[in-house]
């Protein structure tokens, strides 16, 4: 039952035991090249910049500022790294990944706004997007938040209605005769086909992208957590009953609590559908949101906006997976060493 | 702490005439028990030793309440047994604790599911000390050692006090020398509480060296092959010339009792 942060954990630990033995060999002075390797980097971005004539019309202030702020940060961080061997090696091995980065944004930038060699609008230069983020700031920050808004209201709902019905299939037979087959059957539509039938049933575009997302979480998270239920090892239950335990005793602090791990693997899955659906939605039926924003962008042909917000897109989903994952390792606290 | 239990008038187990058929995995019927009469007195120290088949983990189980008689019946002070209660406590085999509760949680349990943890806030850490667990209360179980867990599982189910407390091969999974100590604990929290004890063991020394009564059985159908009362005193020396006496007596019995196997086979 090892979910993705399982497995991620695992291959961070063998890549950090990698590298230490790769770092162990290294002089002092190699060590502090290859730290101050990506501040020279971004530097020549930076440089390439500000020394270079551009050749397309862009607003230069916010991508020079980003980069210059880049280059304070990994400038800091040698120093600041210096103090602890963990973080030190740490900064070693992400050293080449950083180099790799900041050369390849000047690459980008030299080979766009410098040269103006790739195709626009398509390929806009990481000047463009910087800029578009910066001028279009306002809108997008609603956007982010409208589209949270509607996925945590849905995730919310989606995940209660998902463990209830979970466990009440997983729990009564009847509930699991009458139910688990069309949980099975429909569970394999995804959501975003019912798109037609949510905005019939609810008129406003918020709640229609709800309901849909409910429906997307639902599924997944009652399908693992009567599987959990049902997983859960029998001599528990004999357990609590010879220590006097009733059924609402039973349902809530043996088998629910056992199936946490089904259930979080289900919401799990349910989160990238969720993403999915979230998208889709907004796309099109919806008057706001990152969807919505990338679809207005797309009319209008400014890719350098389109990109600028599945950049925000990707920061937004990946927060929202780490305070998933982190509330499921406290919540599994008592699983640490037993799974992996 | 010599000599017997504290005198107690509860926890009388009597057993009238008890059977049960199980569907095997085919599906044949095979009888688990056979008519089987028993009187446990209460505050005793009683152990049932036999062969694989021989109906004494589902004897157990039929007093527990876990599963139902098919004839007879069970009673436990003069009631009929019918489902499980706290007062017939269970101990597992493999310690069986939940595994996302810590082990002062675990022992909390019966408190909690009881509803009678508001009253008895204390209890636990009582009980955690008394299995010596007092600096592992914090800990969940796949973090301590097989003993500790089945410490841990004793203490959870001796916090509800039960009148009669089973334990099905509690030792059977540790190491000789956690055993052992494991045995001494159990004669103490029997002579402190004088609770009666149930005890299911494939081990000859252990069930001379805790009961005062042996049950042996045998098997195909299950049924009480012979009983075998035991006087002396605890601590019992295990090297002494009655306990080795005792040792070759019921060893004798059990390979009688079982048709073809090898004698190792109940060691």
């Amino acid at each position: 039952m090892s979910l993705a942060g399982g497995k991620l954990n695992g291959s961070k630990l063998t890549t950090q035991a990698a590298a230490s033995k790769a770092t162990r060999g290294r002089s002092v002075l190699h060590q502090g090249l290859l730290t101050t390797l990506p501040v020279l980097s971004f530097g020549l971005a930076l440089a390439l910049s500000l020394t270079l004539p551009g050749q397309q019309e862009v607003v230069l202030l916010p991508y020079r500022l980003l980069l210059l702020a880049l280059t304070i940060v990994f400038a800091l961080r040698i120093p600041a790294a210096r103090f602890s061997s963990a973080r030190w090696r740490k900064a070693q091995q992400d050293s080449p990944f950083y180099i790799a980065a900041g050369l390849l944004v000047a690459l980008w930038d030299l080979l766009t706004t410098k040269l103006n060699v790739l195709p626009l609008p398509f390929v806009p230069g990481p000047a463009q997007i910087a800029g578009v983020m910066v001028e279009d700031a306002e809108t997008l920050l609603l956007s982010t938040l409208y589209s949270l808004r509607l996925l945590v209201i849905g995730f919310l709902i989606g995940s209660f209605c998902g463990i209830v019905l979970g466990v009440l299939i997983g729990w009564y037979r009847k509930w699991r005769y009458w139910l688990f087959p069309f949980i099975k059957f429909m569970g394999v539509v995804p959501a975003t086909a019912l798109i037609p039938i949510a905005m019939i049933l609810v008129p406003s575009s918020f709640y229609a992208g709800v309901l849909l997302i409910v429906i997307a979480v639902c599924f997944p998270v009652a399908f693992m957590t009567s599987n959990g239920i049902e997983g859960v090892q029998n001599t528990y239950f004999e357990a609590a009953r010879t220590l006097g335990a009733d059924e609402r005793y039973l349902i809530f602090k043996v088998a629910i609590p056992g199936a946490m791990p089904a259930i979080f693997s289900g919401i799990y899955t349910a989160t990238g559908i969720s993403f999915a659906t979230l998208v889709v939605s907004e796309m099109i039926g919806a008057r706001a949101g990152l969807g919505w924003y990338i679809n207005w962008a797309k009319g209008w042909s400014n890719y350098a906006k389109v990109y600028a917000s599945i950049i925000i897109m990707a920061i937004t989903f990946s927060i929202v997976m780490a305070v998933i994952f982190r509330i499921r390792d406290r919540v599994l606290k008592w699983q640490k060493g037993l799974v992996k | 702490m010599m000599g017997n239990p504290v005198e107690k008038i509860t926890g009388a187990v009597s057993i009238r005439g008890v059977g049960r058929v199980y569907a095997d995995s085919a599906g044949n019927p095979m009888e688990a028990l056979r008519d089987v009469h028993l009187d446990i007195a209460p505050g005793s120290f009683v152990s049932f030793i036999g062969p694989s088949g021989c109906g004494k983990t589902t004897l157990m189980r039929l007093i527990a309440g876990l599963d139902e008689t098919a004839s007879g019946e069970i009673t436990l002070d003069g009631k009929v047994i019918d489902g499980t209660h706290y007062e017939r406590g269970y101990v597992f085999q493999q310690a069986n604790l939940f595994p996302w509760m810590s082990i002062r949680q675990n022992i909390a349990a019966g408190l909690k599911a009881r509803k009678v943890y508001r009253d008895c806030r204390d209890k636990p850490d009582e009980y955690l000390r008394m299995v010596g667990l007092e600096d592992f209360g914090r800990m969940y179980p796949h973090q301590v050692s097989g003993g500790m867990a089945q410490r841990a599982s004793l203490a959870r189910a001796l916090i509800n006090e039960p009148k009669v407390l089973m334990l099905d091969e509690p030792l059977g999974a540790l190491d000789a020398f956690t055993r052992m100590n494991l045995q001494d604990e159990l004669l103490r929290l029997w002579q402190l509480r004088g609770t009666t004890m149930i005890l299911v063991t494939h081990d000859v020394d252990e069930a001379i060296y805790l009961s005062d009564r042996i049950i042996v059985m045998s098997a195909r159908p299950g049924s009480i092959k012979e009983i075998v009362d035991i006087d002396m005193e605890h601590p019992r020396d295990r090297s002494a010339p009655e306990f080795i006496r005792l040792r070759s007596r019921i060893l004798e019995m059990l390979h009688f009792a079982g048709t073809s196997r090898s004698l190792e086979y109940y060691l």
